[in-house]
């Protein structure tokens, strides 16, 4: 029962980190129609400020508003400085479609090397804020720490701000104008090109937040969040892509079907399990299972 | 010159001519009916007159004041609102988001609250399904939310491009009377591109014929409707 337990417990947590890296390449994707591999560049970059703030301050907390912070930032410089030049120059034919997304993984493959150059290839480690040891559940240890019982709060908690964010705010609703169809929202009067950096800086923020999480439970070094991205991004397959509710589902139904199979299986399922879900929903469902319905076309 | 004046207007499709050399002039308050067959370059003119498309060469203004070379944003914030073909909504949001979204950038919030009231109430229909997806409409109540949704702009030029198409005859005649009876108490100036040429000639105050990117006619509505020669010409009827 206990191992039950704990399974569904870690689960959630490690959903909840999913979630986020999901979460941020589905804002980019769907209000730019880019899969941006750059993320998972921009998440260990701020992780890697976060670790130079600790570093300086000692506090886990100001460095991960810092990463935060630094995340937004350089999700619009991305947007503002390095993707609309590119949009704007590639209007027609086939490279439209490929031009953006091997910019970004031109993107990725520099931020990691300056990373290196800056902070050099070892691992570096992050120390969690709250104890990271198994709680202690009537006598036996599980493998579900204090530190993931924060994550998923924190998680939960900006999942609710995004929501309230999206759904109740003009800001929200200008987003999500922007992204379903520019042009109605450009001949209604939003500034899209701001709207979609302002998406962009969210996704930045969102991935910088899924790296402070994620890190101290491993290493800090260059490629420390291309396992992540890769997750995040099975997770908004799952999820349809287009919306950020599924993108959270999707992480969830990954981070259970991980943990349940490596708790009860073997602990080497983690990878096999992650693209069998992945093939499965794309084999069964490939709109994915949290696609949104459309409307009708009459 | 007051109103919206087009000279010598050149838009290129690719590699095609969509308009060439089109000149023609809407005076305030006026609804102008641009028609012509399929490929006449109607959509094309519309959208490089709302910032979609850039022209080649030739001029536009509105009330003095270029329009090309702007954003289509910033042309809307400026008072001229295009509502493109395909009923332009977004299915995705409600209704009520909809009408809101020509509403975000504007300072006087209670006045977008008035304007949205008064769409509201020229288009019952969308004050019944508010909170309802925009998708879920059927095409003729997508067309009224389109247009309700510009007017929450408060716009001086409204651009329609092809209110009436995929529309059943009844739900055009209400939309076709809805335009005409806007243009004259919000004091409108209005360009009308169709096909339906009959129905939009018969509300219109001038009508200009466009044929494979050209003007080939311009006169008053009434008078290109009973021109014989016209109609058999261009308007085949």
């Amino acid at each position: 029962m206990n191992q039950f337990i704990t399974a569904v417990l870690t689960s959630l947590s490690s959903g909840a980190i999913y979630a986020l890296m999901s979460l941020a390449l589905v804002l980019v994707w769907r209000s730019t129609r880019v899969v941006n591999f750059a993320q998972a560049g921009q998440a260990v970059l701020t992780t890697y400020i976060g670790y130079a703030v600790i570093q300086k301050t000692g506090s886990y907390w100001i460095a991960l508003v810092a990463a935060v912070i630094s995340g937004a930032l350089i999700g619009a410089i991305i947007d503002r400085f390095f993707m609309r030049p590119i949009f704007k120059r590639i209007t027609s034919g086939p490279i439209v479609m490929i031009a953006p997304v091997v910019a970004t993984l031109g993107l990725l493959g520099i931020i990691q090397a300056i990373i290196g150059l800056i902070w050099g290839l070892t691992n570096q480690s992050i120390e969690t804020p709250v104890s990271n040891a198994g709680l202690n559940i009537n006598g036996t240890v599980v493998a579900f720490s204090l530190y993931n019982a924060l994550v998923l709060i924190i998680v939960t908690a900006v999942m609710l701000l995004l929501t309230l964010l999206f759904q109740k705010t003009n800001i929200g609703l200008a987003l999500r104008a922007s992204a379903y169809s520019p042009e109605i929202a450009k001949l209604s009067g939003i500034k899209v090109d701001a709207v979609r950096t302002l998406g962009w800086a969210i996704a930045g923020a969102a991935g910088g937040m899924a790296g402070m999480l994620y890190i101290p439970n491993t290493y800090l070094y260059p490629n420390a969040m291309d396992v992540l991205l890769v997750f995040g991004f099975i997770a908004a397959v799952i999820g349809g892509l287009e919306s950020l509710a599924g993108s959270v589902a999707g992480a969830m139904v990954l981070g259970f079907a991980i943990n349940f199979s490596t708790t009860y299986v073997s602990t080497k399922l983690v990878f096999p399990t992650a693209f069998v879900v992945l093939i499965l929903v794309l084999l069964i469902k490939p709109s994915g299972l949290f696609a949104a319905k459309k409307g009708r076309s009459a | 010159m007051n109103g919206l004046v087009v000279e010598n207007l050149i838009v290129d499709h690719g590699a095609i001519r969509a308009i060439n050399n089109v000149s023609f002039t809407v005076p305030n308050g006026q609804l102008a009916a641009i028609i012509g067959a399929n490929g006449a370059g109607k959509t094309t003119l519309l959208r490089a007159l709302s910032g979609l498309n850039n022209a080649k060469s030739g001029s536009a203004t509105w009330n003095g004041k270029s329009i090309l070379q702007e954003k289509p944003e910033d042309l809307a914030r400026s008072g001229i609102m295009h509502v493109s073909d395909g009923k332009s909504v977004i299915a995705e949001l409600t209704v009520k988001e909809n009408l809101a979204l020509a509403g975000l950038w504007r300072k006087d919030k209670a006045d977008v609250a008035k304007a949205t009231e008064e769409a509201i109430e020229l288009f019952p229909r969308l004050g019944e399904r508010l909170q309802q997806s925009a998708g879920s409409l059927s095409g003729g109540e997508r067309q009224m939310l389109a247009i309700g949704r510009a007017l929450v702009a408060r716009p001086q030029l409204l651009l329609l491009d092809e209110p009436s198409l995929g529309l059943a005859p009844l739900i055009i005649e209400q939309i076709f009377q809805t335009i005409k009876t806007l243009t004259a108490k919000m004091n409108l100036t209005v360009v009308l591109v169709e096909q339906n040429a009959m129905g939009a000639l018969k509300i219109a105050d001038e009508g200009i014929v466009l044929n494979l990117g050209s003007v080939v006619a311009v006169d008053n509505a009434q008078t290109l409707l009973n021109d014989p020669a016209v109609r058999t010409a261009y308007l085949g009827f």
